[in-house]
């Protein structure tokens, strides 16, 4: 027993991480906050439940019995009148405690689904193998914006999600904001978020979509409706024209060779749509879905060669020449 | 006086031995020894149909395969010690744990209780084979072949790596190309076949085979469980087949039944396949709840309390079971009032269980319970299982599950249900049952020792995955990033597995020890109450001299030396006494299978077919050929079947 002691003591320092920015635990959107107070009722009651379990079982083996219904005596099946009350009291325990939390979750999963009614903001995010495509959806068709795998919410703004997926099954995940839901090829699936504190957070694929899997991420970053504003207007823009003769013979290798052929740059003849759209690359946080940082270093190595940094993925290793190379990072790193 | 043709037919032929009065003792037993024996060499081997001969290899075969599964798990927690690890890539990863799964899953969990239920359930009911022998042989070298497969094909670097779950369109033909995929297709559907297989003969066995008196309320808890998991692979198995069948027909014929792209739909196959999976952890989980069951009376020296309770709550969780299966598919976007009603079924599930921990606690609680190593298992397995019987309430909670699906707070939850809720039971079933399977008692000290290693680090494995979960690690991955405070959950995870390895291998070195050295067990050295311990350690070839005949829940603790038996069967033909399936009143005598080489041969036939469809689909049509001839070869009539016998008693 007293490793168990021990682990459930351990339990609050491994839970210090719980304020981390991809935590269920997190509550920062109106879901979330949702699932922390259900998680604690469901854990009291459980805790309850179990050590009567427990002490029961140690007090039936432990305790000094003057005379016991065993074959020793002849006795063994011969029952004590208080058993079956007993039996009828816990099974009446159970079924009380049961129902409880039963409700409790009905009137959970209302609310959630509740918290969204009037969504002030329509995103399609679509997954592929393996990253994000994520589309803020307006009326007016020029005011759309085209992102992979970021997201920029304001703060307590209720957003509407339609799920896609071109291949395979994934799901979407963002447990400080909200719980899960998959993204099935044929199907069109939706989620709800209310995020409710700012902040950076990190959501990622979870279900099992292909070699890749563990490197499906989304960086997501609540922010006041002010500084939303900003980041989606700069979105608006096409890329800046290259300002160096270095970037300009990286945009043009990147329209005039393998690049272009599936990735996208807003403003130039770059216009492939299979991969991620690059057209505000440079300020995202991350590369590759969520493989590395963005920066200088992590550009050149991802560029020069995907397939060691993030085997299998679909991004092929196409053999630069250094000067190549230069060019390419020196242009993408103006797409702010 | 003249009799009829028709009534001299009815009459007992007199020329032939039978046990009784005038035949017992050594003259009785040497006859029936060459009656029930097999032949000599290797072909002897291959053809026995001994349930106790096929039972002990399930056992052995699933615990290699327990092993194999270990390792693998042993590698990714290697692998997912400390973040952002590079000792196993993506790709061989994603292989491990699929392996993993589905060599747990498909090849040790259910096999193992099936091995043990196919070894004790005639011994328990009194019976001298299960019914269908042949088809008992049959299905144990169809699992064979297929954990053959599997783990050929991992060892040729063809090994699948879709999950043992195999969700399409991953799975199918665009996503999941080359031969990985079938080969896990086909392993299941090898695998169902024989566990479909033993589970007829099971169910069989248990309706018509009972000693006289045995009647269904007074069976022992064990065989009640058997009934009920027997029952759950006939009902679910065919889910399973349907589902692999379909996708293999997908990847080989070209049919678009889960291609969204052709309006097929991949949610198909979830429904499909959790049909089977949900009720899959029941049949291996109400075996478990069986040797509780037969440990905790044994060793509080007393028949379970309110018995018709814990029959009860065995049947209920059975049907329930069957009704829970969209719980693993809360994510997926059906409608929510739909998820509510499963939800609600998957809840109410704790109460049959809850109930039948009520009888056993009070079982302890009524008698004297004696802490050895099988009572040591279960006192393990209900503080164990409850936690993961509780996180199941948990994430039965649409709320709960949508944060908490997929990632390793399930992890944590499914191995406490099944390492502590069914693997924590068969050790101390293993411990408990050994001195019947060979004689020799398993150590004390040392099956002390691996208990609390392997309880405590089960914990310290299983216990931080929980937080590793809600820290948002999700499931199937091959690293993490640091910094998301997974850290120090894995680390204790990894350290934790190492020991339960340690300890487990201190269990099978107890196990191979005790064969050589353990000392020797007279027929009941645990005093148990149940028909098992009558018979001699190990069972004779015939498992009882004279057929027992019952008059309570526990006839070796009421009739003793005194227990009445059955007189009057053949001795020199294998013959079993049938008896009615609600009263057990003695029925009539059948003639059981003898030794046979056919079940063999026909599993090689279909193993060819099997393979080789994997390659092109006419092979079913080809392959069949040899199956046809080998089931011809297996039913072919040796002798006019004489007319059944009235009993003489």
């Amino acid at each position: 027993m007293t490793a168990r002691i021990w682990i459930l003591a351990l339990f609050p320092v491994m839970l210090a991480g719980c304020n981390g920015f991809q935590n269920a635990m997190g509550g920062d959107g109106a879901e979330s906050a949702n699932f922390v107070s259900l998680f604690k009722l469901f854990m009291v009651v459980c805790t309850v439940m179990y050590f009567i379990i427990v002490a029961a079982m140690a007090v039936a083996i432990w305790r000094r019995r003057k005379s016991a219904l065993t074959v020793d005596d002849r006795r063994h099946h011969e029952t004590s009148h208080l058993v079956t009350p007993v039996l009828f009291g816990w099974t009446g325990l159970i079924v009380v405690g049961l129902t409880a939390l039963t409700v409790a979750s009905f009137l959970t999963d209302r609310s959630n689904a509740a918290s969204a009614m009037k969504p002030a903001l329509h995103l399609t995010v679509t997954a592929n193998q393996w990253w994000w495509d994520v589309r803020y959806e307006q009326p007016d068709v020029s005011t759309t914006v085209r992102t992979a795998n970021e997201l920029h919410l304001p703060v307590d703004t209720p957003v509407h999600v339609t799920l896609k997926s071109t291949d395979v099954i994934h799901s979407f995940w963002i447990p400080n904001l909200a719980g899960k839901q998959d993204l099935i090829p044929g199907r069109m699936t939706d989620v709800q978020l209310l995020p409710r504190k700012t902040g950076l957070y990190r959501g990622q694929c979870a279900e099992f979509c292909g070699i890749q899997h563990t490197q499906m991420a989304l960086d997501v970053t609540v922010e006041s409706k002010t500084d939303f504003e900003r980041w989606y207007s700069s979105q608006l823009a096409t890329a800046k024209p290259p300002a160096t003769p270095l970037q300009l013979a990286g945009l043009r290798y990147f329209t005039t060779r393998e690049c272009s052929a599936c990735h996208n740059i807003g403003g130039t003849p770059a216009g492939g749509q299979v991969a991620p759209d690059l057209t505000h690359f440079a300020s995202r946080r991350s590369i590759a879905a969520g493989a590395m940082p963005m920066n200088k270093g992590n550009l050149y190595g991802w560029i020069a060669d995907p397939q060691s940094l993030k085997p299998g993925s679909h991004m092929p290793t196409v053999g630069l020449e250094p000067s190549e190379l230069h060019a390419l990072v020196a242009y993408l790193e103006t797409l702010k | 006086m003249t009799m009829s043709a028709a009534e001299k037919a009815k009459a007992p032929p007199t020329d032939v031995p039978r046990d009784g009065p005038d035949l017992t003792g050594a003259a009785l037993q040497a006859k029936l020894a060459k009656t029930w024996g097999n032949p000599p060499g290797i072909i002897g081997w291959l053809s026995s149909v001994d349930h106790k001969d096929i039972g002990r290899r399930y056992i052995v075969t699933a615990l290699a395969f327990l092993a194999l599964g270990g390792v693998l798990a042993l590698i990714m927690r290697l692998q997912l010690s400390k973040p952002d690890n590079d000792l196993v890539g993506a790709a061989r990863y994603n292989e491990i744990f699929t392996m993993h799964g589905t060599t747990m899953m498909f090849l040790f969990a259910v096999p193992v209780m099936q091995g043990m239920q196919v070894y004790l359930t005639p011994l328990m009911v009194g019976t001298r084979q299960t019914a269908f022998p042949r088809l008992n042989a049959f299905s144990y070298w169809m699992y064979l072949a297929g954990g053959s497969l599997l783990w050929v094909a991992f060892a040729l670097n063809i090994a699948p790596d879709i999950g043992w779950f195999a969700y399409p369109p991953l799975s199918g033909p665009q996503f999941g190309v080359g031969k990985r995929t079938d080969i896990w297709a086909q392993m299941v559907t090898f695998t169902e076949v024989a566990a479909l297989a033993a589970a007829v003969s099971l169910t069989a066995t248990i309706i018509k085979q009972r000693a006289p008196g045995m009647t269904f309320a007074r069976m022992p808890l064990f065989v009640w469980s058997t009934l009920v998991v027997s029952l759950m692979v006939i009902f679910s198995m065919p889910s399973v087949a349907l589902a692999s069948g379909l996708l293999l027909s997908d990847r080989l014929v070209g049919t678009h039944f889960y291609n969204p792209m052709e309006h097929g739909d991949p949610v198909l196959w979830q429904h499909l396949f959790w049909f089977f999976g949900h009720p899959e952890v029941y049949i291996i989980f109400l075996p478990a709840t069986g040797f509780v069951s037969e440990i905790v009376a044994t060793f509080s020296r007393r028949s379970i309390v309110l018995y018709p309770i814990v029959v009860l709550a065995l049947v209920g969780t059975g049907i329930l079971a069957f009704g829970l299966w969209v719980h693993h598919m809360f994510a997926t976007g059906l409608p929510r009032v739909g998820y509510s009603f499963y939800t609600a079924a998957s809840i109410a599930v704790s109460v049959p269980t809850g109930m039948q921990i009520f009888c056993w606690i009070a079982t302890m609680w009524e008698g004297r319970p004696r802490l050895a190593v099988p009572m040591l298992y279960v006192i393990g397995f209900i503080i164990t299982f409850v936690i993961g019987g509780l996180t199941g309430v948990m994430i039965a909670a649409v709320p709960l599950d949508l944060q908490l699906h997929d990632t390793y707070f399930i992890v944590a939850h499914f191995h406490y249900v099944l390492i502590g809720g069914a693997v924590f039971p068969l050790l101390g079933a293993i411990t408990y049952w050994y001195p019947k399977f060979t004689g020799r008692m398993m150590s004390e000290g040392l099956g002390k020792v691996a208990f609390w290693m392997i309880f405590l680090g089960f914990q310290l494995a299983f216990f931080p995955m929980h937080i590793a979960g809600i820290n948002g690690m999700p499931r199937r991955v091959y690293t993490y990033p640091a910094g998301m405070g997974l850290e120090l959950p894995n680390m204790l995870s990894s350290i934790g597995s190492a020991v339960v390895a340690l300890a487990v291998l201190m269990f099978v070195i107890n196990m191979l020890k005790s064969l050589r050295v353990g000392a020797k067990s007279a027929p009941n050295p645990w005093d148990g109450s149940t028909l098992e311990w009558a018979a001699a350690s190990p069972p004779d070839r015939y498992n009882f001299p004279h057929l027992p005949i019952v008059s309570s829940l526990s006839p070796l603790w009421d009739a003793g030396e005194k227990m009445p038996v059955v007189h009057g069967l053949r001795v020199e033909d294998r013959e079993l006494l049938l008896t009615t399936a609600m009263t057990a009143e003695p029925d009539v005598r059948e003639a059981s299978a003898e030794p046979s080489l056919w079940p063999f041969i026909a599993t090689l036939a279909t193993t060819v077919m099997f393979v080789s469809s994997i390659f092109s689909p006419w092979a079913v049509l080809v392959g069949a050929i040899p199956a046809t001839i080998a089931l011809i070869g297996w039913f072919w009539p040796k002798s006019p079947v004489p007319d059944p016998e009235p009993t003489i008693s």
